[in-house]
């Protein structure tokens, strides 16, 4: 009954056809054109003599004309931090932001790989020792338990400040942002920590991130759409005074968001780590805000209540492209960065303009 | 049978030294349809809040199904059957009407704690069954809340109570901030209601509705009742002389 296009009394209907189109299209539209951009310029540049930066027309190697080498790379260089955004999203659709993410990578890398070292190194004792000989060679279940639990901490203390102290979600994460980086550098005073085990180090070997933000992607996705704890949070995002009155628990399912953010960047920071084969104080430098790009270009709107796990994959996508697009068409990395910056403003002005133009329409 | 669904005895409500609300004594029928007029202040808004668990009364008893009732918050007078429609519309705008009118109580298919997994197409289909018992016009109900008008949106407020077979609904002025083609279509719900014999608290600004839609008016003037008129015993002026003062029913002389 409820699927047929017409139903009941007057105007009451209930058509598929007529539902608005989702906002994640125009994202997918926009990639589809950056790519046929650059493959224009890969046509038309008179240095490039008529190469393709997808295609691979001449030389089938992998029995595909895709150019699978380059789609890998896209997808593998952007395959962390898009973990994290996975995390930014659920955030920023609350209504909040979370700055933290990038310094607690940092953090979080150090921590897991001091429960991750090896304990010998060609025959000789792991140099890079954080601790004794009690905590080599542990299963690898071990670091991977210590990194999500510091996440979920870091992330519970983000939401209690800012759930039940009323702290606004900038200024906690702001401090949370400082509070990780100092971790991170007290850690072992600036020493990196190297020489994981080989069950640590599969974690994020080869295409490994890539399996795991697909994934997570999609997993995300599933809860976000047809769960309750995706439900609240885009209804705490909407308007936080109705999902109150509705009787959510705003305050307890703001901590459960921010949890879940920074667990996820806390893994981000083991696939990092892993793949790597070493963690430094410093990184996750601008992960937080490369997070926040790539779910504002998928959509993400940063009032809240509104975009989705698809648009911030998309998001994800869009920036991968432009970094190789740009490799491709031999430019330096500073065009990259104000490319990148052009392209969420403009994702965002013409998001603006979109809503408008749908509201005043209807 | 005892019929009545709400009494209040003796509500009262402080805050500080402000008196908002001195000893109201109030019934409500099952079936009926009831407003409360008065003037800005005078306490008509104070007494929803102290019914409805916004705020707690400083003194007196809420009979509510024959049952003293004390709520500790909004929920728990919708979960316990009282059904607000606020002025001020408490939708989720970025959110469809099905998820509107089930938020905070939405059907699960599976329970899993937070990771519950929710039943669309049976929230779809008994969104479907209120709208169409209350006669409410929606194009779509799968459009987010912000592309519709304020008529539309208050239309979804009220369908919550259709929806979930509130025992009383309350609603404070439903139609302060809508068009006339609205308001009309908002009173059209007003009398759905009447006709499936759901009981009713309408406060209004507007006399013609008020005249139009329910059984009895209640006056309320600076925090106390000072008149209980049937509709058909009374008219416009009549009221406004209660409202602003210049008359006061001899049961309720100790008010002025």
């Amino acid at each position: 009954m409820a699927d047929q296009a017409s139903h009941g009394v007057g105007g009451l209907t209930f058509d598929k056809s007529k539902r608005s189109w989702p906002n994640e299209f125009n994202v997918f539209l926009a990639l589809v054109l950056i790519i046929l951009l650059f493959e224009a310029l890969g046509q038309f540049l008179p240095y490039m003599n008529g190469q393709s930066m997808l295609f691979d027309f001449n030389e089938a190697r992998d029995g595909s004309i895709l150019n699978i080498a380059r789609l890998k790379i896209i997808i593998l260089q952007v395959a962390i931090i898009g973990i994290i955004s996975l995390g930014v999203t659920q955030v920023i659709i609350l209504g909040g932001i979370d700055l933290s993410s990038g310094p607690l990578v940092g953090a979080t890398a150090m921590i897991v790989m001091s429960f991750a070292q090896t304990e010998l190194v060609n025959g000789n004792p792991n140099p890079k020792a954080v601790f004794g000989l009690w905590a080599m060679d542990l299963a690898v279940i071990v670091p991977l338990i210590v990194g999500l639990a510091f996440g979920a901490l870091i992330g519970s203390i983000n939401g209690f400040f800012i759930a039940f102290a009323r702290i606004p979600p900038f200024i906690a994460t702001l401090g949370m942002f400082l509070i990780c980086r100092g971790i991170s550098q007290w850690w072992t005073k600036g020493q990196p920590v190297s020489f994981p085990t080989d069950s640590y180090a599969f974690i994020g070997t080869s295409m490994m991130p890539v399996v795991w933000f697909i994934g997570l992607a999609v997993l995300l996705h599933l809860i976000m759409r047809y769960t309750i704890y995706g439900k609240h949070t885009y209804a705490i995002g909407s308007n936080e005074e109705a999902a109150r009155m509705s009787g959510i628990n705003v305050r307890r399912h703001k901590v459960m968001v921010y949890m879940m953010a920074s667990m996820l960047a806390a893994f981000a920071a083991i696939v990092l780590s892993s793949k790597n084969l070493t963690a430094q104080a410093g990184m996750g430098q601008f992960y937080e805000l490369y997070a926040i790009a790539m779910a504002v270009i998928g959509g993400v709107s940063l009032t809240g209540g509104r975009g989705s796990i698809i648009g911030t994959v998309l998001g994800a996508m869009v920036f991968g492209v432009i970094q190789s697009g740009f490799t491709f068409i031999k430019l330096d990395a500073f065009y990259q960065l104000m490319a990148m910056g052009s392209i969420i403003i403009g994702a965002v002005v013409l998001d603006q303009w979109r809503q408008q133009r749908a509201v005043s329409k209807s | 049978m005892n019929d009545i669904i709400l009494e209040t005895r003796g509500l009262t409500k402080h805050y500080g030294g402000v008196h908002a609300l001195e000893g109201a004594n109030f019934t409500v029928r099952k079936g009926e349809h009831v407003a409360i007029m008065g003037d800005n202040g005078a306490g008509k808004s104070t007494f929803v809040r102290q019914i409805t668990g916004v705020e707690q009364r400083t003194r007196g008893e809420i009979i509510f199904d024959g049952n003293p009732v004390h709520f500790a918050g909004p929920l728990e007078a919708r979960n316990a059957g009282i059904e607000t429609v606020f002025q001020t519309l408490a939708l989720a705008d970025q959110l469809d009407v099905p998820d509107n009118l089930f938020l905070g109580r939405e059907i699960l298919k599976w329970k899993l704690g937070p990771f519950s997994i929710l039943d669309y197409k049976a929230m779809r289909q008994r969104t479907l069954d209120a709208l169409e018992k209350t006669g409410v016009k929606i194009p779509n109900i799968r459009g987010s809340i912000e592309r519709m008008s304020g008529g539309q949106r208050q239309c979804v407020a009220i369908a919550r109570t259709a929806t979930f077979h509130s025992k009383l609904t309350i609603m404070d002025e439903p139609t302060a901030a809508l068009g006339v083609q609205e308001t009309a279509q908002v009173e059209n719900i007003v009398r759905t209601l009447k006709e499936a014999g759901e009981p009713l608290i309408l406060v209004s600004h507007n006399m013609r509705q008020v005249m139009d839609l329910v059984d009895r008016i209640v006056v309320f003037r600076r925090g106390r009742i000072c008149a209980n008129l049937k509709k058909e015993e009374t008219n416009g002026e009549d009221v406004v002389a209660y409202i602003t003062g210049a008359k006061t029913q001899p049961e309720y002389e100790d008010a002025a």
